[in-house]
């Protein structure tokens, strides 16, 4: 992958895992590919380029490719990160560790199937609005007023992008399969900021109030460190439990 | 053959299609819908700017499509959206409100105060984008398209629609003038499933990667419309009329938003010269899209575009707007700006060129959203050419048409459900079925043939140098010819991964030739359209002109071995028109005028003189009525104005 005019990169090693459950007999390993580097490379580019140059058969996952749909989520360097706005020059060693998120079902190589346990996520803290009025509003008239500072408090806690990373980075999940995660943390905060909804403390309790919900977190905070959109993790479980013991 | 029967079947899980799902779960139907990914990854999230809708007037969106919509849909629209903004609001999103007492912006580049009055304190806000008049841009913060698609898809996981994500549907099932489904491959496993329904929603998105740089999601690759256009039946509305957005950094091709430009950025050459006063004295960098992008490419031509080793590019400078507005109001900006290139837009100019950003055409349909040659098939949103946009898309207004569309095309949906039985024999279906698997099949046998690689490659770059920005006659035969030959190249594509199941060659293996021709059909609309009009512009023929081509390009697929789609014309009626065709007021270009255009002014004129008590209700069904939905046809109450 050279460019016109410019000097020659250098070597970048990326050594990927590769499996697809899919192909019986196909077993987990880890190959090595090397690739030269471009200027402005990123993670989701060199993923392409070997792709169409070396190995046809790799799975990744890129949709916007500019860090807001949360699709490319993958362990860098041990790390979870999203690849896509991942630089290359990143890495002084020029060496590239990639495997997929843990926790989640491997749909082949880099690809997991995160959608599926967002869905339940969702279903179980029903991340909707809960109000009568909200089921059927009357569209002719005037909006509802919302103050707008809380307006945009909402919105700061709606930033998540379902990358998983919060999820693969959490020490409790290992601990109880059931665990609901700093994405339903988040989410369960963030309604609670809506005064459009109408469930109460108690409510709430009966989603988050106990081991497998806000209780159980053990703080060791791989969400908090991990968010690429920085969440404030950490502040909203701290705020759960100390409002689900008064609840 | 696994077969999955459902009412409405709904092909695509962004804004458009979960509001189709959900209009028709509402009303009694089951409701299924098919994503290529999660539903909350869909392209609609990466609307950051905002939503259209006039929250205290009307539709102010004709002259800066260049006359090409249809007016009937616009004003459907225009009524419609401040509804959906309010069932949006209803449903969670956290519009950004308005604050009572002063407020500074910047406009043309000055600081002005603005008095919010205390009565509007939080109802929600908008703000200025380019092209438009007023301010009418409803947002969120930075986050405008993902507040909606979350409320949305929560919308559909509350009422419990099912996404079945990772399907892809690779071909429509039809039958004489019916549509009645599609069959479906699975892209873990990579079985094939016929989904067997009575109505079936096309709510894929454009087609913008078509082109080599795009600012689209890289799913964007239009196959939506391409298995419309292979049921050699449904027409695909003017594939020619492509947008570019002015600013998307180089290489990545990532948008940054045109809030940049609205709150007072500029753009400058290599020379650090500020160039667009001089090509647009009073719009200057806020000028409309293709504007903008077209002057950017004029400036770059003369060779004052900054070298870089992806090409020639331009410097947006946003650093006169001071870090506290950017870290406020362009935080996105600025953290693509720190992610992909490395620098600070404080302090640093941000490189920038015209990409491919937006597709107006697409499935054409009537204002209800259905083909008009195959019933039961239905298209919204960008996929769609419902033709809100004609030849140029206002800024704001791709979410707005996501939700709206969604909205009204949801209810004939589901009327058209109600209404009809399906009534496919199931010979039919094994028919589509087998074919499928045989050209699957086909694939995985082939030992010998082209790289789909390269095929795609070639054909974006054809797409970029000969069917982009500007357009002249002679570029554009070569392109024509140039996709024909690589579209019988793409009939002998070999996969070097073999696996049934999960299989990202096998994917483009089955895209690329559909992908090809869809190019197809945009060069050889913009070959044989000889005016310019919006987005469309021929450097051969600057002079927009009504008298022979203010219609609409139906393109329709003849047959498997065709190597050229068949394009027909559909006149745009200037007697029906609310707002007859009139300039645009942007530089020297002329118009050749239709032959209606002196008559129906003087029409629309007599008739509104004759009403002179009317109110603007009756006024407008004595110009132009069109149809609604009973449920929307309620008058909305706005601001200050009043129901009204």
């Amino acid at each position: 992958m050279t460019t016109n005019g410019q000097p020659k990169g250098r070597t970048l090693v990326f050594n990927i895992l590769r499996f697809n459950p899919q192909e019986k007999g196909d077993k987990p390993r880890m190959v090595r590919y090397e690739v030269e580097e471009a200027p402005g490379m990123t993670i989701f580019i060199a993923l392409n380029h070997i792709r169409e140059q070396m190995e046809p058969s790799l799975q990744f996952d890129f949709v916007c490719r500019a860090g807001i749909c949360g699709s490319c989520g993958m362990v860098i360097n041990g790390r979870p990160d999203l690849a896509c706005r991942t630089l290359t020059t990143k890495f002084p060693e020029g060496e590239i560790t990639l495997m997929p998120l843990p926790a989640f079902e491997l749909i082949g190589d880099l690809s997991v199937n995160t959608g599926e346990f967002m869905r339940s996520v969702a279903e179980r803290v029903e991340s909707w609005i809960h109000s009568e009025e909200a089921k059927a509003p009357d569209l002719d008239v005037l909006e509802e007023r919302m103050d707008p500072d809380t307006a945009d408090a909402i919105y700061e806690l709606d930033r998540c992008i379902e990358c998983g990373c919060c999820i693969s980075a959490c020490g409790t999940l290992r601990m109880r399969e059931k665990f609901l995660g700093a994405r339903g943390f988040m989410s369960v905060a963030r309604f609670m900021a809506d005064p459009r909804d109408d469930r109460t403390d108690a409510d709430w309790y009966e989603v988050i109030g106990d081991d497998d919900g806000v209780f159980g977190c053990m703080t060791l905070l791989g969400c908090e460190d991990t968010c690429p959109k920085d969440l404030p993790h950490q502040a909203k479980i701290a705020y759960l439990r100390r409002r689900m013991v008064k609840a | 053959m696994k077969v999955v029967y459902t009412d409405s079947l709904v092909i695509g899980g962004g804004l458009a299609g979960l509001r189709v799902a959900i209009a028709s779960k509402n009303r009694g139907l089951d409701t299924l819908v098919l994503s290529l990914i999660p539903a909350k990854r869909s392209h609609s999230a990466a609307a950051q700017g905002g939503m259209q809708a006039s929250l205290a007037n009307s539709v102010k969106s004709k002259d800066d499509n260049d006359w090409g919509c249809d007016q009937d849909v616009a004003r459907m629209f225009a009524h419609t959206a401040p509804k959906a903004i309010r069932e949006l609001a209803g449903w969670g999103v956290p519009w950004s409100r308005v604050r009572k007492g002063d407020r500074e912006v910047v406009v043309n580049a000055e600081r002005v105060t603005i008095t919010e009055e205390d009565d509007d304190h939080g109802l929600i806000t908008s703000r200025d984008f380019g092209g438009t008049k007023k301010w009418r841009t409803c947002y969120t913060a930075d986050g405008t398209g993902h507040t909606m698609l979350y409320a949305m898809d929560n919308k559909a996981i509350e009422l419990g629609i099912p996404v079945h994500e990772r399907k892809e549907a690779i071909a429509l099932i039809h039958e004489g003038d019916r549509c009645y489904g599609a069959i479906v491959r699975d892209m873990i496993t990579g079985e094939l499933i016929a989904y067997v329904a009575n109505a079936t929603t096309m709510a894929t998105g454009g087609y913008g990667r078509l082109y080599s740089i795009s600012t689209n999601a890289i799913i964007n690759e239009g196959m939506g419309a391409a298995i419309a256009l292979e049921t050699g039946k449904a027409p695909l509305g003017n594939m020619e009329a492509v947008q570019f957005h002015p600013t998307a950094i180089v290489p990545a091709g990532i948008l940054t938003t045109e809030g940049c430009r609205g709150d007072g950025g500029i753009l400058r050459d290599v020379d650090g010269y500020r160039f667009m006063p001089d090509y647009e004295p009073e719009k200057k960098e806020l000028a409309s899209r293709d504007v903008v992008s077209r002057r950017m490419t004029e400036h770059i031509r003369k060779g004052k575009g900054v070298e870089s080793p992806y090409g020639p590019h331009l410097w947006l400078d946003i650093t006169l707007l001071g870090r506290e507005h950017i870290e406020k109001n362009l935080r996105e900006v600025k953290e693509i700006c720190e992610y992909f290139l490395g620098i600070d837009p404080v302090k640093d100019f941000i490189p920038v060129r015209p990409t491919q950003h937006y597709s107006m055409g697409g499935v054409r349909t009537t204002p209800k959203g259905e083909s008009p040659a195959l019933r039961g098939l239905f298209s919204v949103g960008e996929a769609a050419c419902w033709d809100m946009h004609g030849f140029n898309r206002l800024g704001g207004n791709s979410v707005a048409e996501t939700a709206v569309a969604g909205m009204i095309v949801g209810e004939y949906v589901a009327d058209h459900c109600l209404a009809h039985d399906v009534d496919i024999d199931i010979g039919t279906v094994r028919k589509f079925f087998d074919r499928e698997q045989a050209k699957i099949d086909a694939l995985l046998e082939r030992t010998e043939g082209e790289n789909v690689h390269e095929l795609k490659a070639a054909m974006q770059q054809v797409m970029m140098d000969k069917v982009g920005i500007f357009r002249k006659g002679g570029p554009l035969a070569e392109a024509v010819e140039e996709l024909k030959a690589l579209l019988e190249r793409s009939r002998n594509i070999v996969v070097r991964a073999k696996a049934r199941s999960a299989n990202p060659e096998l994917e483009q293996a089955l895209r690329v030739p559909r992908m090809i021709k869809l190019a197809i059909c945009v060069a050889k609309g913009a070959r044989d359209r000889t005016e310019s009009r919006g987005a469309h512009a021929r450097e051969d023929f600057p002079d927009r002109n009504d008298r022979d081509w203010l219609s609409r390009t139906l393109a329709t697929w003849p047959d498997d071995d065709a190597l050229e789609p068949e394009l027909n014309y559909e006149p745009l009626d200037v007697m029906r028109m609310e707002m007859p065709p009139g300039s645009r007021g942007y530089g020297n270009a002329k118009t050749i005028e239709h032959p209606d255009t002196a008559k129906r002014v003087a029409e629309v004129e007599a008739i509104t003189a004759s009403l002179p008590d009317a109110d603007r209700h009756e006024i407008q069904r004595a110009l132009m009525s069109y149809e609604l939905p009973e449920k929307y046809r309620g008058m909305n109450e706005r601001s200050g104005v009043g129901t009204a």
